[in-house]
């Protein structure tokens, strides 16, 4: 009987590592390291977990320049990030792309990039070029704006906001749901545009007049915009998401429509820009290679393919937006400004004050 | 003679070699790497990173992670316990898919569980809607998110099941003769439960309950989602301090602060638990079970079997339906709008619409999954039996005894570390020779591996220590070695206990999401990660896309646990 048990251990396991054997195969990427692989040197590109690309653009440039491009994907900006801080010296990489102007100061400081003047930043209005030793260069960028529900305000019929300040009026009470600067990005790039409005000063008292106004935060941008926002099922017809967003819902709606169900407030520097950066690690030992993948993104053909993939903008004067871009958004003229070194120096204190004063 | 006696001392120096090694290698050495790189930083800066922290704010998150880990950890047990006696002694229709179903919460992803809440308590949730439309109440009366109760609610969600099945496989072995003599000798059934079956169930409760608690106590993903920024744990302050202000300092201080509970607990444990435990008189599972009979059984298992359905089932049908029908929400107007069935969201996860590199086939993503799930289950078994084996037995050698002694409340660390603080230690400790191993996919079994195994252990432990050493005695009379006890007698009799650690493994590593993230990997995408990649962008296909690949997973978890426990039918477990 004894033997019969584990017969029967003995069966099953074999079943079950025939099983795994077999998850393993299916796992194996079918059309990944293609013969090359083995001749061709190998570049690894660091990003966060929102990093996005065509199959095509990527396998163009690995077929122009001989090179198999291997992308590590480290977690949110701020993960990923602080990944590469610890890893100096001995980088991961040989590229890392990601980080944005509230983390920009902290990589420089922490003297994470090689500079590398591309010949491409020519084509790059200076406004983007926020590192002048261009270690960390442009890439695209994106605004971080408040997003309404089209038809609730029509059928309330009440103006959708204009500004920040109409959401501290009567008629927005209750409306509002935010993220939490603290672990969420949008979140605390909707409080640095508050700060760049009302200034450090300021601030805090805008918060309370919202506070007062009923506002409600959440931890991360995945609550705000599926589970409170009207649009998707909740009960909050503004929300702060991105100025891209829109578009997005037209093309990955449900089923087909012609006009976003949400719309963006651009005006009076209610929106602040995030814009991304790429660097080659300290370190690398393919600096060649990893300067050709950094004209490479900053040239026409990929900065045309990341905004139908990130949902961002290109940085790049003669990149091209693609349809659904230039139907369904509007680019604000004026955007909320504060500069990367006071972000870095003072995020803890703004948050500590922003808690104290909002979640008490 | 003495070449049997040297192989058996040998064999006990391999047995506790394994798991020991493990540890070492792939938790206390990457945990030591990042406290010595948080030293260096704090030695460059003067101590400066540690100056400013508000320790009365620190004070009050300690104090609130306590607070609501020990109230969720006392709702769990309450909640779970009948449930484990209707399990352990009855048998019913349905029972084993009921069983099943009970423990895929725990694989869950955070957002995903956030997902089902809502599509079932939401401000639009098909509760609040059932309540406005046919209820005639004018305000959505369930408002679930961001309060105490929705933490409370989904931690009993999450680790109902750890009760359930921890607590239950030690109930359906205990000889239900000692309560009938009890009842015999004129005790009431409440007395009889007080008196003799409660104190014999002891240290499995406080074992499910000691994991209930870790888990309550590092919570993350519920308290960031469902709490609301109003709640913070340490996890989510770790989080803040280690990610938005790379303070590693304050952050690893308050991971060893974390670890140090986590410890101090875990020794409270085992002095409570070796006064409580004794070998258990077992019996057959045949003998066990008993049908639904008399009515007021009926009406038992008729409460438990709704209260399982209503708090463990009926948010993953909200999921499952969410998943399939687009409400339509009629946007700022209550009311109930025509709802749609429609399959969009599951044609589109098989289409790369967008032609992306990084579209992930779903039959890729369930494969790497699966492959994960299965090496972390061999993995996690080997080390677990020869941990666990090891931990239960008295051994001659006072080194080895001391050995023992030491090795039991380490063996819970994992669980109750911080797994920022750990991913970013694999890092340090992986990124240089001799290891570097640091973007292997390796790493994430090995990951998936260190937080099953003190569970593995845990599952495993009770049922070991229940043996009586009479069995053994009696082998050993008999001439069987070590070996061959553990083979014919142990084995036979934690058969059970086995297959529950199992589908713990499978289920830990299927939904496991922390570690994989905090990892540097090139492309080896499981489902969790699908799901996230679908949640963090806007769209209503997107949505219903990560909805589609839920169900998915809870399909196919569900799928490898009733495959896992299907052993059962064998022989193992019966003796």
């Amino acid at each position: 009987m004894i033997n019969k048990q584990l017969s029967l251990i003995l069966k099953w396991s074999v079943i079950l590592l025939l099983i795994s054997s077999i998850a393993t195969a299916c796992a194996t990427p079918t059309a990944a390291p293609a013969p090359t692989s083995t001749e061709s040197p190998l570049l690894t590109v660091m990003t966060h977990d929102s990093f996005a690309a065509t199959e095509s653009v990527i396998a163009a440039f690995e077929e122009e320049h001989q090179v198999k491009v291997q992308f590590l994907k480290a977690g949110d900006v701020g993960s990923a990030l602080n990944k590469a801080i610890l890893a100096k010296g001995n980088p991961l990489a040989d590229v890392f792309y990601g980080v944005d102007n509230t983390f920009l100061s902290r990589a420089l400081t922490e003297n994470l990039f090689e500079p590398y003047p591309s010949p491409l930043l020519t084509e790059i209005p200076a406004t983007f070029q926020l590192d002048s030793q261009n270690r960390a260069l442009p890439v695209d960028y994106g605004d971080v704006c408040l997003n309404y529900d089209l038809a609730y305000f029509a059928e309330k019929g009440i103006q959708p906001p204009k500004n920040l300040g109409d959401l501290t009026k009567p008629e927005y009470k209750s409306l509002l749901v935010v993220q939490n600067p603290a672990l969420s990005s949008p979140g605390l790039a909707f409080l640095l545009a508050t700060i760049g409005v009302y200034g450090s000063e300021g601030y805090l008292d805008y918060w309370k007049n919202l506070v007062e106004n009923d506002v409600k935060v959440v931890n991360d941008w995945e609550s705000a915009y599926y589970s409170e926002f009207t649009v998707h099922g909740g009960s909050r017809p503004i929300v702060v998401s991105y100025s891209s967003s829109p578009p997005a819902e037209v093309i990955f709606a449900e089923t087909p429509i012609d006009q976003p169900p949400t719309g963006v407030v651009t005006e009076g520097r209610s929106c602040f820009r995030q814009i991304e950066f790429v660097g080659i690690l300290k370190g690398t030992k393919n600096r060649t290679l990893a300067e050709k993948w950094i004209d490479f993104m900053l040239s026409k053909p990929f900065q045309e393919d990341m905004p139908l993939q990130m949902f961002v903008f290109p940085v790049n004067s003669n990149a091209q937006l693609p349809e659904e871009f230039t139907r369904y958004v509007v680019i604000p003229t004026e955007t909320a400004q504060v500069d990367p070194q006071a972000i870095e120096q003072n995020r803890e204190a703004w948050i500590q004050a922003w808690s104290e004063t909002v979640l008490r | 003679m003495r070449n049997l006696l040297l192989a058996r001392k040998w064999g006990s120096a391999f047995v506790w070699a394994l798991p020991v090694l493990f540890l070492a290698l792939f938790y206390f050495y990457p945990l030591g790497s990042i406290v010595v790189f948080a030293l260096q930083r704090l030695a460059q800066d003067g101590g400066e990173s540690l100056r400013d922290l508000n320790w009365a704010y620190l004070g009050r998150v300690f104090g609130f992670t306590v607070y609501q880990a020990t109230l969720s950890t006392i709702l769990t047990v309450i909640a779970g316990l009948p449930a484990a006696y209707l399990f352990a002694r009855y048998e019913f229709r349905g029972k084993a898919l009921l069983r099943s179903l009970s423990t895929i919460p725990f694989v869950l992803p955070t957002l995903v569980v956030a997902a089902s809440f809502n599509a079932l308590f939401g401000p639009r949730g098909w509760a609040n809607l059932a309540a406005l439309n046919l209820l005639g109440f004018r305000e959505a009366p369930f408002t679930l998110t961001n309060s105490l109760t929705a933490i409370l609610i989904a931690h009993v969600f999450y680790n109902l099941t750890i009760v359930l099945r921890l607590v239950g496989d030690v109930w359906s072995r205990l000889d239900p003769r000692l309560a009938q003599a009890a009842r015999c000798l004129g005790a009431t059934p409440w007395q009889a439960f007080w008196k003799v079956t409660l104190p014999l169930l002891l240290p499995a409760i406080f074992s499910a309950a000691l994991l209930v608690f870790i888990f309550d106590f590092t919570s993350f993903g519920v308290i960031l989602i469902l709490g609301g920024p109003r709640y913070a744990t340490l996890e989510v302050e770790i989080y803040y301090q280690m990610i938005a202000l790379f303070n590693l300092p304050a952050a690893v201080l308050l991971s060893l602060i974390q670890l140090g509970c986590t410890l101090g607990l875990t020794v409270i444990y085992h002095r409570l638990s070796e006064i409580v435990t004794r070998p258990l008189p077992l019996a057959s599972q045949k003998r066990v079970l008993a049908r639904l009979s008399r009515p007021s059984q009926k009406i038992f298992a008729f409460l438990i079997i709704a209260f399982l359905f209503v708090f463990q089932i009926l948010p993953l049908l909200a999921l499952v339906g969410r998943s399939f029908v687009y409400a339509g929400w009629e946007r700022g107007e209550r009311g109930l709008s025509i709802p749609t069935l429609s399959f969009t969201a599951y044609q589109e996860i098989f289409i790369n619409r967008r032609a992306s590199l990084f579209y992930i086939p779903p039959i890729r993503a369930i494969g790497i999954s699966v492959a994960y799930g299965l090496i972390t289950v061999f993995l996690g078994l080997l080390l677990g039996l020869a941990a666990a084996w090891f931990l239960s037995r008295q051994h001659d050698s006072p080194a080895l005894e001391r050995l023992r002694r030491s090795l039991e409340p380490l063996i819970l660390l994992p669980l109750g570390t911080s797994s920022v603080t750990l991913g970013l230690g694999f890092l340090l400790a992986f990124g240089k020779a001799p290891f570097d191993l640091r973007s292997s996919p390796l790493l994430i079994p090995l990951a998936h591996t260190l937080v099953a195994f003190p569970f593995i252990v845990r599952s495993l432990l009770p049922a070991l220590r229940s043996i009586r050493p009479r069995y053994h005695q009696a082998a050993a009379v008999l001439g069987a070695n070590q070996w061959e006890i553990a083979r014919r007698v142990d084995l036979p009799i934690i058969g059970r206990a086995v297959l529950v650690a199992g589908v713990f493994a499978f289920g830990i590593s299927m939904g496991e999401f922390g570690a994989t993230a905090l990892l540097t990997r090139p492309e080896y995408p499981t489902l969790p990660i699908a799901i996230y990649r679908f949640l963090g962008q806007p769209g209503e296909l997107n949505y219903g896309q990560s909805m589609a690949l839920s169900v998915l997973l809870m399909s196919i978890t569900a799928a490898g646990m009733i495959l896992i426990e299907r052993f059962r039918s064998g022989e193992v477990g019966e003796f």
